[in-house]
C-alpha cells in the first residue's frame, strides 16, 4: 500500500498515512485530487480506481471515507476488508467510533493503524491480538502515570 | 478510553468551536505561540508537558499548518524512558521529520539504543519507527542487526512481525544494503511459523526476497502450499481470530498465492498436485452457498477466489482449472455488486490471453457488449472494452467493431482515444474483407474524428495504397464522405490523399468527375490547417497529372496570393513548385514526377506501438497470444521510432526530381530515404544526395564531408552505385568464406563504438577511410560499408572479403554480399552493401578483410565487421510483473550471467540510458526499486526464434563500479550479452 487517507463528507482530512516518501506540497496535491474524486463519486459506483499507474480503494462509513492507494497487482477486494479491519479495531476501541473520536485521539488510531499495518503491509490481521497491543500501551501509560505520581488530569 | 491529555482536548475543541477559517488561525497561532515560549522558556518542562506540546504541535500539523520547531523537543522525547512520551516522539517523527533534517542523526542514536534494548515494546517502537520512515542511512546502520530479531528464537512474535516488515521497508529503500546470508535460508522456515501473524508478516518479506532472487527461495514453493493447504482445508472455527467473517485467514492466503505467482508451477508432482488441489477447493468454496450475508464475508472470499485465478493465469498450464476459472468470473459478470462485475472483467481480460481459456471466454461477448451498453460507471465500461478487445479474433471481429463503433458515438470523452485505437488494430488485424476495414476508419474519422490520431490515418492509406483490390473502393468511399455538409479535418487528409492516388478509378461516374472531385476537395480547404492545406496542394498536383482536363483550374488555385505569398512557408514552397511543374512540364514529366506511390514496406502497425505504450501489459499479454496462434511477426520499437520523426519534413521537391511523395506528408513513410543515405541519387551528385536525405544521414554526411576536407570534388561519386551494378545483374561472386582468419585486426577501439550505435567510421588511415552505416529490421539487417580512398591515386586490384573465424558462424549467419568494383579512383567513394540474416544466436564476429594496391604496393587491413547479437535485439516493454516472471522463469544457471566491473566512462545516468537504448534493450521505470538501477528487455530475432532477454545493471557510484545482471532464454546469450555492454558503460 502507498498511502492511507481518512478525510470527511466536507473534505477535512482527518488521518493521512504514508508509506512513500513524498514532499508534503506533493502530499497536499494528493490529498487534494483524491478527495475532489472521490467526493464527486455517485454511491454504488465501483470502489476502486485507475489512478496514475495505482489503483485506488475507497469506502465511506457514515461522514468518513477511507481510501487507499494500492499497486496494480494488489488485491482489491482485500484492501476494501483491511478498511473494515481497520474500522472494526477502531470500533471495538473507541466502542461505536465516530469521527469525533478520531479527531480527538488521533494519536491512538495512528498507533492502532501500525499495529495493523506497518511499513504498507498487512501485520497482524487478528482483531484480538491488536487489541491486546493496544491495551497494553495503555496499561503502560496508566501505571506509570500512578508509579510517577502524575496525576491524570494535567491541565494545559 | 483513558488519555491523559486534556490540555489537548480542550485545544482541539477550541479549534472546532471556531465559527471562521480566520478565527480558527487565531487560536492556532495564539497556541503556537504558547508553546514557543513554553520551550524557550527557563522553566524546565517536564517529560509529560513536552509530550503534551509535541503532541498539540503534530495536531497543528496535521490540520494543514507548517511546523518550523518542537522538532528538538520531540526527538528528547525519544530519550524518555516512559513509554507513551517514547511514543509520541517517534510519531512525531515519523510524520514530520524528513529524511535530511540535521536530527536525523539524533534519531538514529536513539534507534540504536532502543533496538538494544531488553525491553521489547521499545525494540517494537523502535522497530515501528524505521519501518515507517526507514531512509538508505537507516539501511545501512541497522539492516545487519534487524534480521537477528526476525529469526532469533527467543524474541517475541510482536517483535518478529515488526522486524520482518521493517526489514522489507529496509530491502524496498536500500536493497543493496541488505546483506543476504544466514538468515535468508532460515527466513523461509518463518512459513512454518505457529503464529499466524508473524507467517503473515514473514510472507511479505519472503516475497520482496523471491522477487530479487527467485533461486534463492526455491524453498518457499513447497513451504508456501503446505501452508496454503493447512488453511484452505481448516474450518472457520480453527483459526479462530484469523478467521475473517467465515472465511480463514484471507489476507495470509492472498499473501500465499501472490508468492506463488513469482513461480512457474511446481516441477514436482506431489507439489504440484497438492497445489492444484489447493485451488480447486476455492474455486468449490466459490459455489457454495454463502456462510454469511454480509459483505465482508463475500469479499474476503472472493478475493481469495480472485488472486487463486490469478496463480491459474499465471501459471497458464492446468486447461481444466483455467475454463472453471472462467466460467466463475462469467457468473460474476451479472453480479449486483458493480465491484465484482469491475474484476471480473478484469480478470477475464487476462483469461482471454491464454489459449487455453480464450474460447471459453468469447461464450461471454453478449453479457460483455451489455456491460458495455448498459453499466453506469465508465471505469466499469471501460473494463468491458478491454475485454472485448483481448477476446476479439476473426470469428468475432466485425461483431466486436460494430459494437464499439455504436459505443463509440456515446463513450466518454475519457476513453474515446483509446477507444478510437482498439477499433483501427482490430480492424486491420482482423479484416478478411478490406472494404470493411475502409468503412470502418472512415466511420471511426465520421464519428470522433477529435480522436483519430495521426497513426490511424496514416495507417489507412499504407494499406490503401497497399491493396490494389480496396482502391477504387476507397476513392469512392472518401468521395461520398466528403460530400457530407461537414466532416472531419481528418477525413479530409484521407481524402486528398487517396483522390490524389486513385481519383481516376471513379472518374467514370459522372456523379465524381475529376472537376468535381476537385471542387469537392477545395471547397474545404480553405477550413482546414496549414499542415492539411499542404498536404492538399500536394494532393492538387496529382490530381493535374491524373486529369490534364482540370490543369488549368488547379494552376488558378496554386498562383493565388493566397497560396504563392502565404506566411507559411510550406505552403508557399509548395504552391510554387507545384506552379512551375503544372505550366512547364510535359505530360511525359508529370507522370514520371506525379506517378502513384509505391507499396509502403510490411511492417508492424505504428497504432499498435502506440497502444501499447498507453497498456502495456495487457498489450503484451495479447500480442503473445497472438504470436503463439498466427505467428505474427512482432515489433513496435522501429515503428515507433518511425512514427515520431517529424511528419511533413521533406520537401516533396528537394533533390531535384526523385518524383512528387505525399509520402512526405506521412511520418510513417521512411521507405525511400534509404536510397538518400547510400548516396544513389538519381543522377545528382552524392553530397547533395545526401545532404537531402536530411538529419538521419548522419553516418554518410560525416563520411563524406572528411573526404571533401582532403580537398577533392566529388563530383566523380555514385557513378558505380550499388543499385546500377546490380541492375545490372552482375552475378555476385561468393566473397563469404569459411574460418580462417588473415592478417592482425585493426581498428578495435572504432568497432566498440558500434556496439551502441549503427554508423560512423569503422576505420582510417592515410590511404582508407572505411565507413560504415547499419540498419536492422527484425533478423535481417543491411551493412552499407563505405570505402573512401583519400589519395589523389586510384587504389587498384581493390577487394573485400568477408572471413568468418569461427565456423559455427556459418550456420548462425547468412551473409550476402554486393561486391564493389576493384578499382577506388583518386578520392571516391564507393559502396558495398552486406545484407545479413540471422539465423541463430552467434557469438563470434565475422571479420573484413580490404585487399588493394596503392602506388604499387600491395595492402591488406583485416577489420571486425561490427555485427554483434544484440544488433538483433529489439526493445520490449512490459509491467513490472511481467518482468519479474519472465526474470525468474529464465534463471537457469546458464540462462544468467552476472558481471561486476570497473565502470570504463563517467557514470552518467543520462548517457548510459542512451547507451542501453542504442543497445537494444528498453529501459523500465517502476520496476526497480531503485531508481538508480536501470533494467529492462530485449528481444533478440533469429530467423530460427525469438530470444528473450532481461537486464539490470546497479550502479554504484562510491566504488565507480557496476553490477550487471542479464536474464536470456537462450544459453550463452546472456553472457554475450553481458559481455557486450560491459564494453560500453
Amino acid at each position: 500500500m502507498h498511502f492511507m487517507l481518512l478525510f470527511s463528507r466536507q473534505g477535512k482530512l482527518r488521518l493521512q498515512k504514508w508509506y512513500m516518501a513524498h514532499s508534503e506540497k506533493m502530499k497536499k496535491k494528493i490529498t487534494r485530487d483524491l478527495v475532489t474524486m472521490i467526493l464527486a463519486r455517485k454511491p454504488k459506483m465501483c470502489a476502486f480506481i485507475e489512478w496514475k499507474d495505482l489503483k485506488i480503494v475507497y469506502k465511506r462509513y457514515a461522514s468518513l471515507y477511507f481510501c487507499c492507494a494500492i499497486e496494480q497487482s494488489d488485491n482489491e477486494l482485500l484492501c476494501l476488508e483491511i478498511i473494515h479491519r481497520y474500522v472494526e479495531l477502531l470500533d471495538q476501541y473507541f466502542g461505536s467510533v465516530c469521527e469525533l473520536d478520531i479527531i480527538f485521539n488521533f494519536e491512538k488510531a495512528y498507533f492502532m493503524l501500525d499495529e495493523f499495518m506497518l511499513g504498507g503491509e498487512v501485520q497482524e490481521t487478528s482483531k484480538k491480538n491488536v487489541l491486546k497491543a493496544i491495551a497494553a500501551q495503555d496499561l503502560l501509560q496508566e501505571s506509570l502515570l500512578e508509579e510517577l505520581g502524575i496525576v491524570s488530569t494535567g491541565v494545559a | 478510553v483513558k488519555d491523559s491529555m486534556r490540555g489537548l482536548a480542550v485545544f482541539i475543541s477550541d479549534i472546532r468551536n471556531c465559527k471562521s477559517k480566520e478565527a480558527e488561525e487565531k487560536r492556532i497561532n495564539k497556541e503556537l505561540a504558547n508553546i514557543r515560549s513554553k520551550f524557550k522558556g527557563d522553566k524546565a518542562l517536564d517529560g509529560y508537558q513536552k509530550k503534551k506540546y509535541v503532541c498539540k504541535l503534530l495536531f497543528i500539523f496535521l490540520l494543514g499548518n507548517d511546523i518550523d520547531f518542537g522538532h528538538m523537543e520531540a526527538v528528547n522525547l525519544l530519550n524518555s524512558n516512559k513509554y507513551t512520551e517514547k511514543q509520541i516522539g517517534y510519531l512525531f517523527i515519523s510524520v514530520l521529520i524528513s529524511e535530511n533534517n540535521e536530527l536525523m542523526r539524533l534519531v538514529q542514536q536513539n534507534l540504536k539504543n532502543d533496538l538494544a534494548s531488553r525491553n521489547p515494546v521499545h525494540v517494537n517502537l523502535a522497530l515501528e519507527c524505521i519501518a515507517n520512515i526507514g531512509s538508505k542511512e537507516m539501511a545501512e546502520m541497522f539492516a545487519p542487526e534487524i534480521p537477528k530479531l526476525l529469526v532469533m528464537g527467543d524474541a517475541g512474535d510482536t517483535v518478529k512481525q515488526s522486524a520482518a516488515l521493517c526489514l522489507l521497508k529496509l530491502f524496498r529503500t536500500a536493497p543493496e544494503m541488505v546483506p543476504l546470508g544466514d538468515w535468508t535460508s532460515r527466513v523461509i522456515h518463518l512459513l512454518n511459523d505457529q503464529h499466524m501473524g508473524v507467517v503473515t508478516a514473514a510472507v511479505s518479506l519472503i516475497e520482496a526476497l523471491v522477487k530479487r532472487n527467485p533461486d534463492d527461495f526455491k524453498g518457499c514453493v513447497s513451504l508456501s502450499i503446505s501452508r496454503l493447504a493447512r488453511i484452505v482445508t481448516s474450518s472457520y472455527t480453527d483459526l479462530q481470530d484469523y478467521t475473517y467473517y467465515f472465511v480463514p485467514a484471507p489476507w495470509l492466503s492472498v499473501k500465499l498465492l501472490r508468492l506463488l505467482q513469482n513461480y512457474p508451477p511446481p516441477e514436482d508432482t506431489t507439489v504440484r498436485n497438492r497445489l492444484a488441489e489447493c485451488l480447486e477447493t476455492i474455486l468449490n468454496k466459490a459455489v457454495e452457498p454463502p456462510k454469511s450475508k454480509k459483505v465482508q464475508h463475500s469479499n474476503a472470499k472472493n478475493a481469495v477466489l480472485f488472486e487463486a485465478i490469478s496463480l491459474i493465469i499465471h501459471m497458464d498450464s492446468d486447461p481444466s482449472l483455467l475454463v472453471r476459472a472462467c466460467s466463475q468470473l462469467g457468473q460474476f459478470l451479472s453480479n449486483r455488486e458493480t465491484n465484482l462485475r469491475y474484476l471480473a472483467l478484469e480478470s477475464m481480460c487476462l483469461l482471454a490471453t491464454s489459449e487455453f481459456s480464450h474460447d471459453a471466454v468469447k461464450r461471454h461477448q453478449e453479457t460483455v457488449v451489455t456491460a458495455l451498453k448498459s453499466e453506469r460507471d465508465v471505469s466499469v465500461r471501460q473494463r468491458a472494452v478491454d475485454l472485448l478487445y483481448a477476446m476479439c479474433d476473426r470469428s468475432n471481429a466485425e461483431e466486436i467493431v460494430g459494437e464499439m463503433l455504436t459505443y463509440l458515438e456515446t463513450a466518454d470523452y475519457s476513453i474515446r482515444g483509446e477507444l478510437v485505437l482498439k477499433i483501427a488494430i482490430l480492424a486491420e488485424k482482423y479484416a478478411s474483407d478490406y472494404t470493411w476495414y475502409v468503412d470502418t476508419i472512415l466511420n471511426l474519422i465520421r464519428l470522433a474524428g477529435d480522436f483519430v490520431s495521426e497513426e490511424v490515418w496514416y495507417r489507412v492509406i499504407q494499406i490503401v495504397i497497399n491493396r490494389e483490390d480496396v482502391q477504387a473502393y476507397a476513392a469512392k468511399t472518401v468521395f461520398e464522405a466528403l460530400e457530407a455538409p461537414a466532416c472531419h479535418e481528418n477525413m479530409v487528409k484521407v481524402g486528398g490523399y487517396i483522390l490524389g492516388e486513385f481519383g481516376n478509378l471513379i472518374a467514370g461516374d459522372a456523379r465524381s468527375s475529376p472537376s468535381t472531385q476537385f471542387q469537392l476537395l477545395h471547397g474545404k480547404f480553405h477550413l482546414c490547417s496549414p499542415p492539411t492545406r499542404a498536404l492538399l496542394l500536394s494532393a492538387y498536383i496529382k490530381l493535374v497529372n491524373l486529369f490534364p482536363e482540370i490543369r488549368e483550374d488547379i494552376i488558378a488555385v496554386l498562383e493565388s496570393d493566397a497560396n504563392l505569398r502565404n506566411s507559411n512557408v510550406e505552403i508557399q514552397q509548395r504552391a510554387s513548385e507545384y506552379l512551375s511543374l503544372a505550366r512547364n512540364s510535359t505530360q511525359d514529366v508529370l507522370a514520371t514526377v506525379l506517378e502513384e506511390m509505391p507499396p509502403f514496406p510490411e511492417r508492424e502497425s505504428s497504432i499498435l506501438a502506440q497502444l501499447r505504450k498507453k497498456k502495456p501489459a495487457v498489450e503484451d499479454a495479447i500480442r503473445v497470444r497472438g504470436e503463439k496462434q498466427q505467428q505474427r511477426p512482432a515489433s513496435g520499437a522501429a515503428d515507433g521510432a518511425a512514427a515520431s520523426a517529424a511528419p511533413i519534413a521533406a520537401t516533396p521537391a528537394s533533390g531535384g526530381g526523385g518524383g512528387v511523395k505525399l509520402q512526405g506528408d506521412i511520418a510513417g513513410a521512411e521507405s525511400n530515404t534509404d536510397s538518400d543515405l547510400l548516396g544513389l541519387d538519381f543522377g545528382g551528385s552524392a553530397p547533395a544526395a545526401a545532404a537531402g536525405g536530411g538529419g538521419a544521414g548522419g553516418g554518410s554526411v560525416d563520411l563524406l564531408s572528411s573526404i571533401l576536407d582532403v580537398g577533392v570534388s566529388s563530383s566523380s561519386s555514385s557513378s558505380a552505385a550499388p543499385s546500377a551494378a546490380s541492375g545490372a545483374s552482375a552475378q555476385r561472386k561468393t566473397v563469404v568464406v569459411g574460418a580462417g582468419a588473415s592478417g592482425s585486426i585493426v581498428g578495435e577501439e572504432n568497432w566498440h563504438k558500434f556496439v551502441c550505435k549503427n554508423s560512423g567510421v569503422l576505420y582510417e588511415n592515410d590511404i582508407l577511410q572505411v565507413g560504415v552505416k547499419c540498419d536492422y529490421q527484425q533478423s535481417s539487417g543491411r551493412i552499407v560499408v563505405y570505402y573512401g580512398n583519400k589519395t589523389p591515386a586510384p587504389l587498384a586490384q581493390f577487394a573485400s572479403v568477408i572471413n568468418l573465424p569461427d565456423s559455427s558462424l556459418t550456420n548462425q549467419l547468412g551473409i550476402q554480399v554486393k561486391p564493389v568494383g576493384d578499382r577506388v579512383g583518386a578520392s571516391e567513394q564507393v559502396n558495398e552493401v552486406i545484407t545479413v540474416d540471422c539465423m541463430a544466436e552467434f557469438f563470434a564476429c565475422p571479420l573484413l578483410n580490404i585487399r588493394f594496391v596503392y602506388s604499387g604496393v600491395a595492402q591488406s587491413i583485416t577489420l571486425k565487421l561490427p555485427l554483434t547479437i544484440n544488433k538483433f535485439m529489439q526493445s520490449s516493454e512490459m509491467d513490472s510483473a511481467t518482468f519479474f516472471q519472465h526474470w525468474k522463469q529464465l534463471s537457469q544457471p546458464e540462462q544468467e550471467c552476472q558481471k561486476i566491473f570497473q565502470a570504463k566512462f563517467p557514470m552518467d545516468a543520462e548517457t548510459t540510458k542512451t547507451k542501453i537504448l542504442g543497445f537494444g534493450f528498453s529501459l523500465l521505470s517502476n520496476i526497480d526499486s531503485n531508481p538508480a538501477n536501470f533494467v529492462g528487455a530485449g528481444i533478440v530475432q533469429t530467423k530460427s526464434g525469438n530470444i528473450g532477454s532481461l537486464f539490470r545493471l546497479e550502479p554504484n557510484q562510491q566504488a565507480q563500479m557496476y553490477r550487471l545482471t542479464v536474464h536470456s532464454i537462450k544459453p550463452g546469450v546472456s553472457k554475450r550479452l553481458c559481455e557486450l555492454l560491459e564494453t560500453q558503460i
